[in-house]
């Protein structure tokens, strides 16, 4: 069977059964469509959090991230893992004990303020497009990569889906094949992972492989030698920590763990479980899931940029660099320079490839001239670091169809959660909430239902022709969550204090200080104010870390905007007591 | 004090004693302390302590703490009679 034929069938058997799951799981009930009715298990519901939060880009890009970033891909790592540890520890139960049905709704009702909860409401809606729509592009990208449909089609059978289960079943619907999508794409990426690892290092466990020894030259580790190989090809040591701006780094791994712990479809999941206990178990759980790609993400990183340069210069040695030949080059090459995301210019005319850093000039005056190289002939998209892994490693091709129904499964898990906080903030937020409260309970579940439709369209828009700001989504919804949503929600669960006033404030200057920063370098709808570079920016903190700062200064708003106006009235602190503790009165 | 106010400050206390190991094995161990933890490998493996703490070891302790506290704060619960 050929390769398109055998992913249509992969993909097709994976959607048939998302199908089923969608049709077995219907919800009848506003209760089961926004939290499924409290009942799923903190284990299942930790698998499908950690399908929920694993995006497209967790799946199809970090590796390649990382690959190129060496050391600092580690603020990845960390960023997105560390923000669970909060969730478990600081939020999940408590909010679960408040037992509502969304974010916004805790804001409003802890701040006694249906103001507080429309500024939620919009933080949300505006966090929740911006990465929905870079998970529609991801489901057409790898539609269009796999399936060899354009990029329209793919769309548009990734809304389709997405429509079914999460317009029908809601969060029921949606938990249930998350836990199957989760299972999808782990298995996809752990199986390539495996064999590479096996293949280069004689242990089959990439987290040890990483830290092995080569099979092909005992004596010698994978790291020293992939450190030593960047730079005989003038780049920075894959180890190195050199250049590195401690603070930057901080400052973009704590944005990062603060956005994932003040993401709204994340914190959602926990409100689904039984009890508090449950909630805590399954913060745990879903980062067990996690750290599963989390922990392989970085082998194969390491072992996937080792095998690209030692395919394109098989011996580096102190006095000599072999290069392959155009005509030699392997099959999988071929197949990807098709797709253009391999690109070669034989800039020296030697028919011969050269992959070097063609910006380090001492490297180009050196090493490169006495080889008659003149640049950097292979241009490789990250992305292949994971895409193209299959076949690096001369798997079968059922496998190649397994990573193409993977990066699916992970774009639509997390598109899907994402819907759903969008149309339950209208339904139940704006509509029910605030503007139309003789709403009953079956007509606020058709509301839902038409949002969520109306969600998946704009969403599916936003993908096929997505506005400037869909490429910063790390600054965007991981700062913008950081700085406006988190602080307003532990302070309302560790402080009796806080009042409305103070939230407001604190959450309208983190929100309005981080995006303006965002703006100032980044343009998005204009041309940048100033040149996106470390001389430019405040502290030296770039545009992802700003967060950090947005989410102090809403830390210290909050609370001096509070300390001059009246404490909160009585109820509501008996509330933020009651929600400390797990046994209900 | 009340029993519910004597469990939130004995909580506050875990969450603070956890709350630091979280700061030391990521920005401690995987940051700030890089440089000098890289003069070590992880035993037996190839990996510098500090690249491991910051692309492997800080997950592997981020798990196993969100089980400790919850085991924790399970007994404390227990204990103030405040567990559903």
């Amino acid at each position: 069977m050929s390769l398109t034929a055998l992913t249509y069938l992969v993909v097709g058997a994976t959607f048939v059964l998302y199908i089923y799951i969608a049709i077995k799981s219907r919800a009848s009930s506003t209760g089961e469509f926004y939290v499924a009715g409290k009942g799923v298990h903190p284990v299942v519901n930790g698998m499908a959090t950690a399908a929920d939060w694993m995006s497209a880009a967790s799946f199809i890009s970090l590796a390649g991230l990382i690959a190129f970033m060496g050391y600092q891909g580690g603020q990845y790592l960390m960023g997105w893992t560390g923000g669970y540890v909060l969730l478990a520890l600081l939020l999940a139960p408590y909010l679960r004990k408040f037992g509502k049905f969304t974010v916004p709704e805790f804001i409003g009702d802890r701040y006694y303020s249906q103001t507080a909860r429309v500024v939620a409401v919009i933080c949300l809606i505006f966090i929740s497009f911006t990465y929905v729509a870079g998970q529609m592009r991801g489901v057409g990208i790898v539609f269009s990569r796999f399936l060899e449909v354009d990029i329209v089609t793919g769309l548009l059978v990734g809304m389709g889906i997405v429509f079914l289960y999460a317009v029908l079943g809601g969060m029921k619907g949606i938990t249930y094949t998350q836990v199957a999508q989760y299972c999808v794409l782990i298995f996809a990426y752990t199986v390539p992972a495996v064999f590479i690892s096996f293949q280069l290092t004689g242990n089959p466990i990439p987290q040890l492989g990483l830290g092995s020894e080569l099979a092909s030259e005992p004596g010698v580790h994978l790291l020293t030698k992939l450190d030593t190989i960047v730079q005989d090809l003038g780049f920075k040591g894959y180890l190195s920590t050199a250049d590195i701006s401690t603070l930057n780094i901080m400052c973009i791994t704590i944005a990062l763990m603060v956005g994932t712990a003040g993401l709204p479809h994340v914190i959602v999941r926990f409100f689904t479980v039984p009890k508090v206990k449950d909630a805590r178990s399954s913060a745990g759980w879903a980062l067990v899931f996690i750290a599963l790609l989390y922990t392989t993400a970085p082998a194969v990183s390491v072992m996937a940029r080792y095998n690209l340069i030692n395919t394109v210069h098989p011996e580096i040695t102190d006095t000599e660099i072999t290069s392959l030949a155009y005509d030699e080059r392997p099959e999988w090459m071929k197949r990807w320079e098709q797709t253009k995301l391999i690109q070669w210019n034989d800039s020296n005319n030697d028919n011969k490839i050269q992959s070097f850093n063609d910006k380090n000039k001492d490297f180009v005056d050196g090493v490169a001239t006495d080889n008659g190289w003149v640049s950097d002939e292979l241009k490789v998209d990250r992305d292949i670091m994971v895409l193209a892994n299959p076949e690096i490693a001369k798997l079968p091709n059922w496998v190649i169809a397994l990573v193409a129904a993977g990066g699916i499964a992970a774009a639509l898990s997390t598109a899907a959660g994402l819907l759903l906080v969008i149309s339950s903030s209208i339904s139940h937020d704006l509509l029910r909430g605030t503007f139309a409260k003789n709403l009953s309970d079956k007509q606020e579940l058709m509301a839902g239902r038409i949002s969520a439709a109306v969600a998946v369209c704009v969403a599916g828009y936003l993908g096929y022709n997505p506005p400037g700001f869909v490429a910063q989504v790390i600054a965007f919804a991981f700062g913008l969550a950081a700085s406006s949503l988190f602080p307003v929600i532990i302070m309302g669960i560790f402080s009796k204090r806080l009042n409305k006033e103070g939230a407001i404030a604190g959450m309208l200057t983190g929100l309005i200080f981080t995006m303006g920063y965002i703006l100032y370098f980044k343009g998005v709808f204009f041309e940048p104010m100033a040149e996106n570079i470390p001389e430019n920016w405040l502290f030296g903190i770039s545009p992802e870390g700003i967060g950090t700062v947005g989410m102090l200064l809403n830390f210290i708003v909050a609370f001096v905007i509070s300390s001059f106006t009246s404490e909160p009235p009585e109820k509501i602190q008996e509330m933020v007591e009651n929600i400390r503790v797990p046994k209900s009165n | 004090m009340s029993k519910n106010q004597l469990y939130w400050k004995a909580n506050l206390a875990l969450l603070f004693k956890c709350l630091i190991v979280w700061f030391l094995v990521s920005y401690g161990c995987g940051i700030l302390l890089v440089d000098w933890l890289n003069n070590y490998q992880l035993f037996g493996s190839g990996y510098p302590l500090g690249f491991w703490f910051a692309q492997q070891g800080s997950i592997y302790a981020f798990v196993i703490l969100i089980f400790y506290y919850v085991k924790k704060v399970n007994q404390l619960d227990k204990e103030f009679e405040v567990d559903e």
